[in-house]
């Protein structure tokens, strides 16, 4: 089966629908398909629901679909780095579900290996927690949260091979392993394709399975809070 | 005279032991890995990676290298990198021993508030949630008054909670306070601060 297409565009085909429901990979702007995002910018999809950590800043990443309104909602844990965001969802434009963090990660997960729902201590206590079926378990109290299962997950890695399986670098892994498995569909975005067996097969972050489309392509790879320290002189 | 930014940092590396994963904040607990000294800390950063270093040499930034605050970092030669799933499943398991964090409002039965004021831009809890309600220890480092001087350390917070009944110490410019039974004891007080100073900007109980 051939995985490898030719740009996001052909990649994407077949596979965008109005109302759909999009998980994508990143935290910040780091390790985001940026390039899906441009090519679902171009494809104008409409009334979207994302579940992301983050939304991008004005004019990178999700922040991008903003702009164009092709959002309905989002699922995420922090938007702070986003005046288009904040606009929408005070006037009433945007909607939103905050998760926490781990949360969300787990719902991806779980979603994604084919378990409905799952009970955890996160939230218990605060406004996370209302309308939640709540449960003790060995003393402690616990809420259940649900498993994501969406139309189609958009990730970035670093590097695959031509059968999908993905490697990511450092913490630009993030939330895209998790995105990737709780989609229908996948399509990854990779800086370098490689033959098949140039990989180790045991440093496979992300077996192929999980992913039906490929494509290489140049990054920006934006860096949202550059932060060094002064080199001590001798 | 109360501690300062600095020296509240570094009375809660204090608490931090030898072979401790750790999980810092974003503020004056980031502050607390200047002050870890000889320990052996390994610090936790919630985005997927467990050994995180120092912030890079100028032109040594790498996009793909960035802490839950979306800094610039350095990886250390005990780093570990791994998904978010698994992150938050190391924290929610209890698997880090301590969370140093910033907080809004704490109450004396261990309520944290730090992540939305109601009316203001809610921006999202992040990972807070998860970390209060899944380590071993909660330490909040906090001023203890807020700038127009009312106390944040309450008998019942005001605001939306991140954690109920989480906290164990507070760390505040004016000393170190656990939540106990019946209310906050006193365990330390900034040099020169006096108990009455205390109890005058403390609107939670204190037991001893």
């Amino acid at each position: 089966m051939q995985k490898v297409y030719e740009s996001a565009e052909a990649a994407l085909d077949g596979l965008l629908f109005d109302g759909m429901f999009i998980a994508a990979g990143g935290f910040g702007l780091c390790g985001i398909p940026e390039l899906l995002i441009d090519a679902i910018v171009a494809a104008g999809t409409k009334d979207i629901t994302i579940a992301s950590n983050n939304c991008g800043v004005d004019d990178f990443g999700l922040g991008k679909l903003l702009q164009t309104r092709q959002i309905k909602k989002m699922i995420s844990s922090y938007v702070g780095e986003n005046a288009e965001f904040m606009r929408q969802y005070l006037s009433g434009e945007l909607e939103l579900e905050f998760n926490p963090q781990g949360t969300l990660a787990e719902r991806m997960r779980a979603g994604g290996a084919g378990i409905p729902g799952f009970y955890t201590r996160t939230g218990v206590g605060t406004v996370i927690a209302e309308g939640k079926e709540h449960k003790e378990f060995d003393g402690e109290t616990y809420i259940l949260e649900r498993g994501i299962v969406a139309d189609l997950s958009i990730v970035k890695a670093w590097k695959a091979d031509d059968t999908g399986n993905l490697v990511f670098r450092k913490t630009a892994r993030n939330f895209n392993p998790p995105a990737a498995t709780c989609g229908k569909f996948c399509v990854a975005e990779v800086e370098e394709i490689v033959p098949r067996g140039s990989l180790d097969p045991d440093t496979i972050h992300l077996p192929g399975i999980y992913v039906h489309r490929l494509i290489q392509g140049e990054h920006e790879k934006r860096i949202e809070q550059r932060t060094t320290r002064k080199r001590e002189t001798a | 005279m109360p501690w300062d930014r600095n020296q509240m940092a570094a009375r809660a590396a204090e608490e931090l032991e030898d072979g401790m994963y750790v999980n810092l904040g974003i503020g004056i607990p980031t502050l607390v890995a200047n002050y870890v000294g000889d320990k052996d800390i390994t610090l936790q950063s919630e985005n997927g990676m467990l050994g995180m270093g120092p912030f890079p040499f100028e032109g040594e930034e790498d996009p793909d290298l960035i802490n839950a605050g979306k800094q610039t970092i350095t990886e250390l030669s005990r780093t570990a990198y791994f998904d978010s799933a698994q992150s938050f499943a190391m924290i929610r398991g209890g698997k880090i021993a301590a969370a140093i964090l910033g907080a809004m409002e704490v109450a004396e039965n261990g309520d944290l508030a730090n992540w939305m004021i109601p009316g203001k831009l809610v921006k999202g809890m992040g990972g807070a949630m998860d970390l209060v309600a899944g380590v071993g220890r909660v330490i909040v480092v906090m001023d203890h008054a807020n700038k127009k001087g009312e106390s944040k350390v309450l008998k019942e917070c005001t605001l939306p909670l991140t954690g109920k009944g989480v906290v164990d110490r507070i760390i505040t410019n004016l000393g170190v306070f656990d939540v106990v039974e019946g209310g906050l004891a006193i365990v330390e007080l900034a040099d020169g601060v006096s108990r009455e100073e205390v109890l005058s900007l403390t609107d939670a109980t204190v037991v001893n």
